[in-house]
C-alpha cells in the first residue's frame, strides 16, 4: 500500500473562491492510503513547496497528489520539489482543480464536489504509480533555421556567435524576407536595406552559416536534439558555385516581360534573374516558366554571355539529408490577397496599391526609382488616401479577425514621408482606432498628424470607385462629424491585414507543432514561454508566432536564439520516461504493435524462454527502443495480447481513473 | 449518476482529452472563464490513441452516461498520426455500441485544438445536453457497481 500525502492548493482566491478547499483536503483525507491531507494558499511558492518535501519526509510518502493548477503549469515545480526530498518526481499526479473545475464553475457545491472527485481520481492513480528513471539522448550540434527574413538571420547570427553551426533554409532565391522590400522604417524613419543588408552579407559570411536559398524543408523525422530534416535545394538552374553575380545574364535574356515579384509585380524583370542588387547570395535564378530556351529550346543567351559557365539547362532539384539538434521556424508574413474586396476596387484600378506596392513606389531602387508617380499614368499624385484595417479586426469570412498590428504606424510613416518629400500632396487617413503602443511610437504618430498635418479621419471608407477622368472617387463617413464624405483622389494605399505564410501550415504539421485558429504558431505558454513551441526542440521568431513589427521580431529573434543555444549547448538531453514497454511473457510477436507506431522505436528480438517442462524456446517478442518512443500509446490499444503498456499512463492507471470518477 | 435537489438528471461524463491539443484547450477555457456543466470530468490522455476501447466500456458499465473523446485535429497530431488511429477505432467501438443500444449521442470524438477553448466549452455543453436528453444509461451498466 502507498503513503500518500494530498496537497490542496486555495491558489489565492483562484480556487478558494469557488471550491471549498477545505472540504476537499478533509474528503481526500479519508481515502485509502492517503496518510496526510493539508491545505495551503499558494502551494507552488516556496513555503509551499517546503509543506510538499517536510510532509514527504515525516510521513515517509511514497506518492503525492497535488490538487492545484493544470499539469501543463506546474507538474515540473511539484515533480522538482519532490524529487528534492527524496521521492521518486513520477510519483506526483496533478489533480486540474483551478483550470478544469473553480474557473468554469460557479456553484460552490457541485464545484466542490467534483474537485474531490478529481483528486479522488489522482489519488487512485498515484497508488499505481511506478518510480521512473529517465535516460538520455545526445543532442546534435546544428541548428536548423526556416525562413530567411530578418527574424531568421537574427536567430542565426545569434547562435552562430555562440560558435554552434547554422543553416538558414530560405524558399525564395535570396534571404532578407519582407524587410528587404520595405524603404524606411518607423519609428526613426532609417533605411531599411541599410540596416538589413549588412546583417545578410555578415550571414553569408559567417563561417557557422550556412545559407541554403531557393530550399524547403520536405521531411522531418526525429525529436527534440535529433532531429533528420530533409532538405529540397529546389533547381535554378545556375550553378551557385560558379555564378559570380555579375548581372550580364539578366541584362541580355531577351524574355524581358516577367512580373517581377520583388517590386510586387508594380515592374518587370528578366527571365534569368538576381531579384535585387543586394541579394545575399549573389546568384542567378532561372524562372522555367518564362525561359524561351526551356519552353522552345531555342535560345541559350544567357548560356552564351556567362563567362563562368554557370548556366545549367539541365539541373535537377537536390535532396540533403542532415540532422539537427534544434530547429527554429521563422517563415513570416505576407499581406492577405484583396480580390474579395471589390468596394475598394483594388483589381480594377491600378492606382489602388497596398502599402507594400506603395512602399517599393517610394523605394529608390523600386519601379520608379524613389519618386512617387501614379501607376496608370505615372503622373505626380497629389491627392492620396490611405485606408485602415483592410481585412484586420474584420468579423466576416473575408477578413481576419485579429489586428494586424504594424498598419497603424506604418500608415503614419508614409504618410510623413509623403508629405515631407511632395508638401502640396495632400493625404487623408481613413481609421477605426489609431494604435501606436510602442516606445516613441505614439509621439511619431503624432508628428504625422501635428507636424506634417496629415488628415486623421475616423470612419470607414465605404466605396471606392475609379473614374473616366482618371480620378477615384472616394465615400467614406466621418464618424466624429457625423457626415458623409466624397474624396477625389489621385491614389488610394489599402493597409491589408497581414497572415502567416502559405508554408506555414504544411511545416507545422511536419514539426508537429500546434497553431491557432489564424495559422499562426502556437507558443508554449502565452506569457512564460513566448519563443518556444509547445514540441521540445521546436522555437518559434519572427511573425510566424503572431504580427508584429521589427524590433519586435529582432527581440523574438535573439529570445529564440537563446533558447536553442541552451538547448545546443547540452551534451545530452533527459528523455521523457513515460515510454511503451512490453511484456515479453505476453507478447506473442504479432507485429501490431509496429505497424502503428510512428517512429519505428519497436524492433523485435528473439528471447529465448524457460519452459515449465525445463526445456528452453525461443520467441520472437516486441522490442522498444526508450530513447525513439514518445509515449503516445498508439501501441498499447493495438496490442491484441495486453503486452504493450505505456509508463505513466498505464491501463491499470487510467481505468483507476475511470472508476474513480464513476463511482 | 448523479441526481440532485431539483430532481433533474445530472448525467456523468468522462472526457478523454490528449495532452497537447483538447487539454489544453480545455486549460484555455478554464482561463477565458468559459464555463460549461461540472458533469464533465476530463482524463487526461498523452494522444487520443492512447485510449483503449476497454476504457470507453468501462466507463459505462461503472455508470457514466456519455463519454467523449477529444484529440487534436486531423493532420495537427503531436504525434503525426495518432488522431487517425482514433477516429479509426472509435467509428468501429461507436457502431457496436450502438448495437448494443448505447446510443450514438452517448458516444463522441470531437477535435479541439489548444486555441479552441470556446469550442471546447461549447462542445462539452452541447454534449452534456445531448446526453441528459437522453436520460441514464441503464443498458451498459453493472449494477453491482453502483454506489448505495
Amino acid at each position: 500500500m502507498q503513503r500518500i500525502g494530498v496537497f490542496v492548493c486555495h491558489c489565492g482566491t483562484n480556487i478558494a473562491a469557488t471550491v471549498d478547499v477545505k472540504t476537499v483536503a478533509e474528503a481526500l483525507g479519508h481515502e485509502p492510503g492517503v496518510v496526510i491531507s493539508q491545505d495551503y494558499q499558494y502551494m507552488c511558492s516556496e513555503s509551499g513547496q517546503n509543506l510538499v518535501k517536510n510532509a514527504i519526509k515525516e510521513h515517509n510518502l511514497t506518492g503525492v497528489v497535488v490538487c492545484s493548477c493544470s499539469p501543463r503549469m506546474h507538474e515540473n515545480t511539484f515533480r522538482k520539489a519532490a524529487a528534492a526530498a527524496g521521492l521518486n518526481s513520477y510519483m506526483v499526479e496533478i489533480a486540474n482543480i483551478r483550470e478544469q473545475c473553480s474557473w468554469i464553475h460557479k456553484d460552490i457545491a457541485t464545484a466542490t464536489e467534483k474537485a474531490i472527485i478529481l483528486g479522488k481520481a489522482a489519488v487512485a492513480k498515484v497508488h499505481l504509480n511506478a518510480p521512473l528513471t529517465a535516460g538520455e539522448s545526445p543532442v546534435a550540434k546544428r541548428a536548423l533555421v526556416i525562413g530567411g527574413g530578418i527574424a531568421g538571420i537574427q536567430t542565426a547570427l545569434d547562435i552562430a556567435e555562440a560558435g554552434f553551426d547554422v543553416d538558414i533554409v530560405e524558399k525564395n532565391p535570396t534571404i532578407g524576407g519582407k524587410m528587404a522590400q520595405i524603404d524606411k522604417t518607423f519609428p526613426t524613419l532609417d533605411c531599411a536595406a541599410c540596416i538589413l543588408t549588412p546583417k545578410m552579407v555578415e550571414a553569408s559570411q559567417n563561417e557557422h552559416i550556412t545559407i541554403h536559398s531557393f530550399s524547403e524543408v520536405t521531411d522531418v523525422k526525429g525529436f527534440v536534439g535529433n532531429f533528420t530534416v530533409t532538405i529540397k535545394k529546389k533547381a535554378r538552374f545556375v550553378d551557385e558555385t560558379k555564378c559570380t553575380g555579375c548581372g550580364l545574364c539578366t541584362e541580355k535574356c531577351p524574355m524581358k516581360k516577367v512580373p517581377n515579384e520583388f517590386n510586387m509585380g508594380l515592374d518587370n524583370r528578366s527571365a534569368i534573374y538576381i531579384p535585387f542588387a543586394q541579394a545575399v547570395p549573389k546568384v542567378a535564378t532561372i524562372d522555367p516558366n518564362y525561359c524561351m530556351m526551356m519552353k522552345t529550346g531555342k535560345c541559350g543567351v544567357c548560356s552564351k554571355v556567362c563567362s563562368a559557365g554557370a548556366i545549367d539547362y539541365k539541373q535537377q532539384d537536390k535532396f540533403i539529408e542532415q540532422k539537427y539538434g534544434a530547429i527554429v521556424v521563422a517563415t513570416g508574413f505576407n499581406p492577405i490577397n484583396l480580390d474579395k474586396y471589390d468596394e475598394f476596387a483594388y483589381n480594377q484600378c491600378p492606382d489602388v496599391v497596398t502599402s507594400l506596392e506603395l512602399e517599393r513606389l517610394m523605394n529608390a531602387a523600386g519601379p520608379n526609382g524613389g519618386t512617387l508617380l501614379r501607376p496608370s499614368d505615372k503622373t505626380h499624385p497629389h491627392k492620396i488616401v490611405f485606408v485602415q484595417c483592410v481585412g484586420s479586426r474584420c468579423d466576416d469570412s473575408k477578413g481576419k479577425p485579429y489586428c494586424s498590428k504594424i498598419c497603424c504606424m506604418y500608415t503614419a510613416k508614409h504618410a510623413m514621408l509623403i508629405r515631407e518629400k511632395y508638401p502640396d500632396t495632400e493625404v487623408y487617413v481613413f481609421y477605426i482606432d489609431v494604435r501606436t503602443p510602442g516606445k516613441n511610437f505614439d509621439e511619431f504618430y503624432r508628428r504625422a498628424v501635428e507636424q506634417y498635418n496629415v488628415h486623421y479621419i475616423k470612419g470607414m471608407v465605404g466605396k471606392v470607385t475609379p473614374r473616366s477622368d482618371g480620378k477615384i472617387d472616394v465615400q467614406a463617413s466621418d464618424l466624429l462629424a457625423n457626415e458623409q464624405l466624397h474624396i477625389d483622389a489621385d491614389m488610394v494605399v489599402l493597409a491589408a491585414a497581414i497572415e502567416p505564410d502559405k508554408t506555414a501550415r504544411p511545416l507545422a504539421t511536419m514539426l508537429t507543432t500546434q497553431m491557432d485558429t489564424n495559422d499562426f504558431f502556437t507558443e508554449a505558454h502565452p506569457k512564460l514561454r513566448p519563443v518556444e513551441s509547445a514540441t521540445a526542440g521546436i522555437f518559434l521568431s519572427g511573425a510566424c508566432q503572431g504580427p508584429k513589427d521589427i524590433p519586435e521580431t529582432v527581440a523574438q529573434a535573439s529570445a529564440a536564439a537563446a533558447k536553442a543555444i541552451g538547448l545546443l549547448v547540452k551534451n545530452s538531453i533527459t528523455c521523457n520516461p513515460c515510454v511503451a514497454h512490453s511484456n515479453e511473457l505476453m507478447c506473442n510477436g504479432c507485429s501490431s504493435c509496429e505497424k502503428v507506431c510512428p517512429y519505428g522505436a519497436i524492433t523485435y528480438i528473439d528471447k529465448e524462454f524457460r519452459m515449465p517442462d525445463r526445456t528452453t524456446a525461443v520467441r520472437r517478442v516486441a522490442n522498444v527502443n526508450p530513447a525513439v518512443c514518445q509515449g503516445c500509446g498508439a501501441c498499447t490499444v493495438a496490442c491484441p495480447s495486453g503486452a504493450m503498456d505505456l509508463n505513466g499512463f498505464s491501463n491499470s492507471q487510467i481505468m483507476a481513473e475511470v472508476d474513480a470518477i464513476c463511482k | 449518476m448523479q441526481v440532485n435537489d431539483n430532481k433533474e438528471f445530472q448525467p456523468l461524463i468522462v472526457a478523454f482529452c490528449c495532452n497537447w491539443c483538447s487539454y489544453a484547450g480545455a486549460d484555455l477555457s478554464g482561463t477565458n472563464r468559459l464555463n460549461y456543466p461540472t458533469n464533465v470530468k476530463i482524463i487526461r490522455v498523452p494522444c487520443s490513441c492512447r485510449v483503449n476501447p476497454m476504457f470507453i466500456l468501462r466507463a459505462f458499465q461503472r455508470g457514466a452516461d456519455g463519454v467523449i473523446l477529444c484529440g487534436c485535429h486531423p493532420g495537427d497530431c503531436h504525434y503525426t498520426s495518432g488522431n487517425y488511429f482514433t477516429r479509426r477505432r472509435m467509428t468501429l467501438l461507436f457502431s457496436m455500441l450502438d448495437f448494443l443500444g448505447i446510443e450514438r449521442d452517448r458516444t463522441r470524438v470531437e477535435w479541439v485544438s489548444a486555441a479552441e477553448g470556446a469550442k471546447f466549452a461549447a462542445t462539452m455543453n452541447e454534449f452534456t445536453e445531448a446526453v441528459r436528453k437522453l436520460g441514464p444509461n441503464r443498458r451498459l451498466e453493472d449494477l453491482r457497481c453502483r454506489k448505495q
